[in-house]
């Protein structure tokens, strides 16, 4: 057979992506379920770690109905819905899409040692690609009281560091400031609100003010709802 | 000595001629410090150790396996597709560590997010596929990957090794200068700045490439 021949090469350039493609495809199919519950574990130990709870992975899944009071749906400053599935499944990355005063967020309500803490989920945009995150508020919706911090690929070395705990650690005891509703990420020493700012990470400065903005956009959607507690 | 005298057929699996497919990347014949090809992601991955332990044994995976599917299928492969054939193996094999890390070894999957992808444009594996894996038998194939994997592999986690120290005072993660040498801290170091970002890394290997001729005579061009 001649394998430089016009006809074989288009067969086996046929058969050799379709084999490739089934191949990949059932790969995909198979592992999703292992990949998907990663993902719902992983962001049941990120909401808990907001509140200071340093739980692996796999012990997530059993501390969160325990720390998780409850999970509402939000919408300008509305409880629009108590369904915990609901608020749980509810894709920041569309929801931060939309303009603040409109979006459906979820708010997620723990108890810990006999204080009450609002848990907010973060989306952004960073360098690279999405940043996103959780932070905690103590019950008087202002003072924060933990944040954690996730990328899809920031640099290593320099904007990933976001996710350390160097970072996350400035953030409590912050109060939010009063006219912006935020908590400023700044160039280290060029703060203007000391009680409302975080040094960003140098060298990291496009992810930095990712995590700025990220975190001003993302409160903002909370602001009537959390000003009336 | 029992086992030296038994005979080995004309051409065993671990023969000295198989042993140098797997030992000759190792220093002779390195992808990176003598063929100078997989620079990219040896600047991309080696500011911490870990990533680039588990990159070096990812581009194992994908390079010994490759070689094996390209070998086997190298008297089918048309001759005027042969890079694009050569593409779609690396990319599948691509896809398939990315899909497995997700699912089993998620911390790890994170840690080298979009560098998994990048394994694709390595030119170690194309070069490779193309120059032994096409020519030869598939446990040669495989032995030629693996070697050329572990020779990458090494230099990788040499360069992320000074990279990590230098640059963050740690290693694995695992802060390893004292607390207290810091300047922060009232003492006189400082970590290096410079070291994290990519130029070091070539920096880095060229110091290594330095060392390495330094002792291996071999290498030295002649001067005409």
């Amino acid at each position: 057979m001649n394998v430089n021949s016009n006809g074989y090469t288009y067969g086996f350039a046929t058969i050799l992506v379709v084999l490739v493609a089934v191949i990949l495809a059932s790969l995909a199919m198979g592992l999703k379920p292992f990949q998907q519950a990663n993902v719902t574990k992983e962001k049941k130990q990120n909401i808990l770690q907001s509140i200071g709870l340093d739980v692996d992975r796999d012990q997530a899944e059993t501390q969160f109905p325990e720390f998780i009071t409850g999970q509402y749906v939000i919408q300008n400053g509305k409880v629009v819905s108590e369904d915990g599935a609901a608020a749980f499944n509810i894709d920041m990355a569309k929801a931060i899409k939309v303009v603040s005063t409109e979006r459906e967020v979820p708010l997620y309500v723990a108890e810990k040692d006999g204080g009450k803490f609002y848990i907010i989920p973060l989306r952004g945009k960073g360098l690279w690609g999405p940043v996103w995150g959780f932070i905690s508020l103590e019950s008087d919706g202002k003072t924060v009281y933990g944040a954690t911090f996730g990328h899809k690929g920031e640099t290593p070395g320099l904007g990933a560091e976001i996710t350390t705990d160097a970072f996350t650690s400035q953030f409590k005891g912050k109060s939010l400031d009063d006219a912006d509703f935020t908590i400023y990420v700044v160039k280290k020493g060029k703060g203007m609100a000391p009680n409302s700012d975080v040094d960003g990470i140098s060298g990291g400065t496009i992810t930095s003010d990712g995590v700025n903005d990220m975190i001003q956009d993302c409160l903002n959607a909370y602001k009537p709802y959390l000003e009336t507690i | 000595m029992s086992t030296e005298t038994k005979v080995k057929k004309s051409e065993g699996l671990f023969s000295k001629k198989n042993q140098k497919l797997i030992t000759d990347p190792f220093n002779d014949n390195n992808p990176i410090t003598v063929q100078v090809l997989g620079i990219c992601s040896a600047l991309a991955i080696t500011v911490k150790l870990e990533p680039a332990i588990v990159m070096s044994i990812s581009v194992m995976f994908v390079l010994g396996l490759g070689n094996v599917v390209i070998s086997l299928i190298r008297n089918l492969i048309p001759n005027r597709i042969r890079i694009i054939v050569q593409l779609v193996i690396v990319a599948a094999l691509v896809i398939i560590v990315d899909q497995v890390l997700k699912a089993f070894v998620y911390d790890v999957s994170k840690q080298l997010s979009v560098f998994v992808g990048l394994i694709i444009t390595n030119c170690i594996i194309m070069g490779r596929f193309e120059a032994f894996a096409l020519a030869n038998t598939p446990w040669k194939s495989f032995m030629d990957g693996i070697g050329n994997a572990v020779g990458y592999g090494v230099i990788l986690i040499i360069v992320a090794f000074f990279r990590e120290l230098l640059g963050s005072g740690s290693l694995m993660g695992f802060q390893v200068i004292p607390d207290s040498w810091y300047i922060a801290n009232g003492g006189f170091y400082a970590n290096n700045g410079f070291m994290l970002f990519p130029p070091m890394a070539l920096i880095v290997v060229g110091i290594i490439i330095w060392a390495q001729r330094a002792k291996n005579t071999k290498l030295i061009e002649e001067n005409n």
